[in-house]
């Protein structure tokens, strides 16, 4: 099969181009921003427009303890892959562990939000618009958090086993670009449902 | 040697036993693979969406017609409208994407081959997804028929009260599951052009195809989004009691709209940018010049990518919203025209004083020329809210609309096949059959669509099984059914060439066409590698620099 | 091999080549199309101008009322606009396929090479986004006066419901309630006298569209929407449902009688009176009050007062049944209520499976009912 031959001239300056991880992430964080967008937007517009039901005022507390867990979370893993790039490994897994902790405890409370919501205020994504928007949304946050927890047990379970080593720090770098992002909702979430909403 | 090439490609190296054959394919994360299986696929759908097309124009040909029922019909447009958008031009694009990306930028694959394999059979799944609702008879879970609540499925239509059964929820869930697949292709076709460009291919330097599919993947990762955001909170309509479009407990019917068609407008420029690179690609090499304006073409597409989202509500000027919003969309929507005019200019302008050369390839790019033209005038008349007015849903915006997608998308479409056929097969297609499917294509495609704006003009709605007489719509419903007959014939007369040249077509070489982009210096096909070194380039045409070593392209650029 | 030309994007280059005899194939291509294009405009003017105020052909170029009128103004100026940039580009194009094709005795070189204008790019920006700006300016004045027209006090208001799969019009205040079939007075252009239409739906989304009276405005579920027609001309207009509503979308017809004002007092003084009870059609009355016609039926001046269905007080003062599904015979009537899929099936009246002497009975009832 002939080719036709490439010429080989010099480069002036060293080629580099962005690393895949990271747009690829990036990418995906864009994606997901478009789909909160919409719940958010669905949620702004629909306040107030409840026929019935529990209103926001009535039933919604301010989840300081679960926010200040979570956005503590973006914290620790960032303290983790600092220890991972120097190869601290132990270090990396005690932050690690405490990222997943926080993570979880973050979930728990949105758990219990959500039980007191439903046997204590009669309120289900069924009852209003209130309802059907606040669930969807927090919920679809929740969904992403829980994505983000296996994840991260995985990273675990691996460094557990002991095959993390430093040379895979940028891939966790990439993970945790998710985990802020994640944590980035939250803020949002946070601001439209409990101070904007209610 | 015979079957040499045909293995290198995995088409047909039938020493092999069939077994090994088949794995390659379906564990292959090799981007030309990949490229070709969604090729193929989106063949095999336009096939269908062809004869859902036919059954309807057939039903149409008279009035009070009673070729199918109904509930037939009104399946017929959803399935065929789903079907053309998702399953055939979205794959089809993604696989010219896949295939040409890496070889054009000087790579060895895409950014994430694996990621690339899932988004194809996602994508495939959701298809079959959507079709079975039409197998899939009553018993089994009360999936019913396929879905009827047209391509758009606007709310309250959708509500269990008015769709009851699961119909519905088949082009939910395979429209879900196939929009997974685009975001894994999109991420995938940003990620490759942005990382993995060969030495000295700056942004400035990439081909005007790799730009353009640059920008739809980042479209897509920001429009296929809002559906599925819109159709998650339909299933939680449906199923869990939610109210997003629930009319009854206050929800608002015009928010899906606006979620739909956020996803919906800038989803038709997705599917014809990449369309535009394969003009862009294809006209400077049959002229013999180089794309007229390269910067300010970049510049248009941007441009495109970025105002078309927000024209969305031109398609919802009926919906009762106030004056400042219909001007408002008025104005964007006549301004996104600008760029695109100036894209046709610009290609007028690579013509111009070029040395034309009317093969298969470019034969469809000048129809596309003509005919992306009127289809541009005729949603400038459109985008006049007064005139969407009367002529919005009806079959002028029918007529407008096939118009661009298969005199602008399918024309260019068939120019790259034919264009490109020789690079991924190692062989010529015919070329006398290949300008007979062109001419009987464009004889069928006017005869349908041209008369097809009258009826529009003449009052008659669109999604209707069938009309009144006596209402003016007769000859022309006549004449359109007529058209497909042609283009029937000019289908059959392509997949004809493409399966006969496959196997008995002259052999091509690694650049049949004297073209000046990287994969024509790969072998025909290419070997799975691509390239034996990954090459240096200096400039927009590095096969014309080695080609005219005395007079290259980077003294000038 | 020759030197090709390079020329930058700011230069231009000179053309090469002299004229030689084209070859048919680019002539009849671009012949081809812009006859195809020329008959059909030209194709489309008998229906334009054919028949009178009676015209069953809802052309939107035959207008009959404001705002028709407007959007047929603009619809000529923009169509002009768009004729001239067709024209012009369509020769562009088809110069530069025919003029710049390779010919049979070339050299081989490759033309001049050149990269772009600056000047052209320019041009073809800026001569656009004027055009732009004339369309929209003259569209945004038509918007305006369309959709921001006050409402002068003491006009005639209606209000449509869009149902899956006809229409209910109600004439606030006047006490008429109607079906498919709506009357408005005309319109004195010295002494304005509109009609303004409320438009609600009752199920799905649908859209009211008589083309040569106004443009199409959706009639949404949970939404009031306003529109307003101004007709001039005397007659009957068709018009349909231009929404996808479900099955029957395709016979939701629509029918507007723009009368006299005799004749629209007339009417109005016919359809405000209830049901005269008879003797001859007792039997045919009874049938329908003990049977579930009454859950979904109105008829006034009787126990029934159902809203499901359209009101049946004057059934037989309407040209049509079945939202123009059907014309109004008493054939087609008895078809309708034994079996309305065999006129329009799908659509939501079930079938009533009556005896052959009940059914003749009650047709014989509502064909009492003018």
């Amino acid at each position: 099969m002939s080719t036709i031959p490439i010429a080989q001239p010099a480069l002036e300056k060293p080629w580099a181009l962005p690393s895949r991880g990271p747009v690829g992430m990036a990418c995906l964080i864009a994606a997901e921003s478009a789909i909160f967008t919409i719940f958010v937007v669905a949620y702004l517009y629909y306040i107030g427009r409840s026929l019935s039901g529990p209103s926001p005022k009535e039933v919604l507390e301010l989840p300081i303890f679960a926010t200040v867990c979570l956005l503590s979370s973006s914290l620790t893993i960032h303290f983790a892959i600092a220890a991972m790039r120097k190869g601290k490994m132990s270090a990396y897994s005690f932050w690690w562990f405490l990222t997943i902790l926080l993570g979880s405890i973050f979930l728990g409370e949105t758990a219990r939000e959500w039980f007191h919501l439903i046997y204590d205020k009669g309120l289900t994504i069924s009852t209003n618009l209130f309802g059907t928007t606040y669930y969807s949304l927090v919920g679809l946050h929740a969904f992403h958090v829980t994505v983000g927890l296996i994840g991260l047990s995985v990273f675990m379970i691996f460094a557990l086993l002991g095959k993390l080593q430093r040379e895979h720090s940028e891939r966790a770098d990439v993970f945790a670009m998710y985990w802020h992002f994640v944590d980035a909702v939250w803020v949002v979430v946070f601001s439209v449902v409990y101070i904007i909403g209610r | 040697m015979a079957s040499e090439s045909l293995a290198v490609a995995g088409i047909g190296d039938f020493k092999r036993p069939l077994t090994a054959l088949l794995n390659d394919w379906v564990v292959t994360v090799d981007h030309k693979r990949l490229g070709i299986l969604y090729i193929l696929y989106a063949i095999v759908f336009l096939v269908i969406g062809g004869v859902e097309a036919t059954i309807m124009r057939i039903q149409l040909i008279v009035p009070h017609n009673h070729f199918v029922p109904p509930r037939v019909f009104n399946a017929l447009f959803t399935m065929h409208g789903t079907t053309m958008v998702f399953f055939v031009a979205m794959p089809v694009l993604f696989g010219f994407a896949n295939y040409l990306l890496p070889l054009m930028i000087g790579a060895r694959d895409m950014a994430f081959p694996r990621l690339n394999a899932f988004s194809f059979w996602i994508t495939a799944c959701g298809g079959l997804l959507l079709y079975f609702s039409v197998i899939g008879g009553d018993g089994l879970y009360g999936a019913g028929n396929a879905p009827d609540v047209g391509w758009f499925a606007y709310a309250p239509l959708t509500s269990q009260v008015f769709s009851p059964g699961h119909s519905t929820d088949f082009w939910v869930l395979g429209l879900l599951v196939s929009g997974i697949g685009s975001i894994g292709a999109a991420v995938n076709m940003v990620a490759t052009v942005l990382c993995l460009r060969c030495p000295g291919m700056t942004l400035g330097k990439m081909p005007l195809f790799a730009w353009l599919n640059f920008v739809m993947g980042g479209m897509v990762l920001l429009v296929i989004s809002p559906l599925t955001a819109a159709q998650i909170m339909l299933s939680l309509d449906r199923y869990l009691g939610a109210h997003f479009f629930d009319t009854q407990a206050g929800g608002s019917a015009v928010m899906w709209m606006h979620f739909f068609w956020i996803f919906g407008h800038p989803e038709v420029y997705v599917l014809i940018i990449p369309c535009f690179a394969f003009a862009s690609e294809i006209i400077p090499v049959f002229s013999r010049k180089p794309i007229f304006g390269y910067p300010i073409m970049v510049a248009a597409t941007v441009t495109i990518g970025f105002v078309s989202f927000s024209v969305w509500a031109h398609h919802m000027f009926t919906v009762g919203m106030n004056s400042y919003a219909n001007s408002f969309f008025t104005i964007t929507t006549m301004a996104v025209g600008v760029p695109t005019g100036i894209k046709i200019f610009n290609w007028i302008g690579t013509m111009w004083g070029g040395k034309i050369r009317f093969k298969t390839p470019m034969l469809f790019c000048v129809g596309f020329l003509f005919q992306f033209l009127i289809a541009g005038l005729t949603g400038i008349m459109l985008s006049a809210a007064p005139l969407d007015w009367q002529l919005g849903n009806s079959y002028f915006v029918v007529a407008h609309f096939h118009y661009v997608i298969v005199g602008g998308i399918l024309f260019t479409l068939f120019g790259a096949f034919y264009y490109w056929f020789p690079k991924m097969t190692g062989r010529m297609y015919a070329e006398s059959l290949g300008k007979l499917h062109f001419w009987l294509f464009v004889i069928g495609f006017h005869l349908t669509f041209d008369f097809m704006h009258i009826p529009g003009l003449l009052g008659m709605p669109r999604r209707i099984y069938t009309y009144e007489p006596g209402r003016g719509w007769d000859v022309w419903n006549l004449i359109c059914t007529i058209g497909v007959f042609f283009q029937i014939a000019a289908t059959l007369v392509f997949v004809g060439n493409l399966l006969w040249s496959m196997w008995k077509g002259e052999r091509a070489g690694s650049d049949p066409w004297d073209a000046w982009t990287l994969e024509w210096s790969t072998s025909s096909p290419p070997k799975e590698y691509n390239f034996a070194a990954i090459p240096v380039v200096r400039s927009r045409r590095p096969l014309w620099d080695i080609k005219h070593p005395e007079d290259p392209d980077w003294k000038y650029e | 091999m020759h030197l090709a030309n390079h020329v930058g994007p700011g230069q231009w280059a000179p053309r090469h080549g002299h004229l030689r005899a084209v070859r048919r194939g680019e002539l009849w291509r671009a012949s081809l199309l812009l006859l195809n294009f020329l008959a059909g405009c030209f194709l489309a003017l008998p229906p334009a101008f054919a028949n009178g105020p009676d015209a069953s052909i809802p052309n939107i170029f035959k207008p009959e009322s404001k705002p028709a009128d407007l959007e047929f103004h603009l619809a000529l100026f923009v169509l002009a606009v768009c004729a001239i940039i067709f024209v012009v580009v369509f020769l562009l194009i088809s110069y530069s396929a025919m003029k710049f094709r390779q010919r049979v005795e070339d050299d081989g070189a490759e033309p001049a090479q050149v990269y772009g204008s600056n000047r052209m790019e320019l041009a073809w920006t800026v001569i656009p986004i004027l055009v732009v700006l004339v369309l929209f300016l003259a569209s945004a004045r038509v918007i305006h006066s369309v959709q921001d027209a006050r409402k002068p006090p003491g006009v005639l208001e209606v209000t449509a419901i869009g149902h899956q799969f006809w229409w209910e019009f109600r004439y606030a205040g006047l006490g008429v309630v109607t079906a498919n079939e709506l009357h408005v007075p005309v319109s004195n252009p010295s002494k304005p006298t509109p009609t303004f239409l409320k438009l609600l739906s009752a199920d799905t989304d649908h859209s009211f569209w008589v083309p040569q009276l106004a443009g199409k405005t959706d009639l949404i579920p949970n939404r009031l929407n306003q529109m307003w027609i101004d007709p001039h001309q005397t007659g009957a207009y068709v018009g349909q449902c231009a929404q996808y509503c479900g099955t029957q979308h395709a016979k939701m017809l629509l029918r507007i009688y723009v009368d006299s004002p005799e004749q629209f007092e007339r009417w109005l003084g016919e359809q405000a009176k209830t049901a005269q009870p008879s003797e001859a059609v007792s039997v045919g009355r009874r049938v329908f009050e003990s049977t579930a016609c009454i859950n979904c039926h109105t008829i006034a001046g009787t126990v029934a007062n159902g809203r499901f269905g359209p009101d049946l007080t004057h059934l037989m003062s309407r040209a049509t049944i079945a939202a123009g599904a059907a014309t109004n015979t008493h054939e087609n009537l008895r078809n309708w209520i034994q079996d309305p899929n065999s006129i329009k099936p799908g659509s939501l009246m079930p079938a009533m499976k009556l005896n052959d002497q009940d059914l003749d009975a009650l047709t014989a009832y509502l064909e009492s009912l003018r």
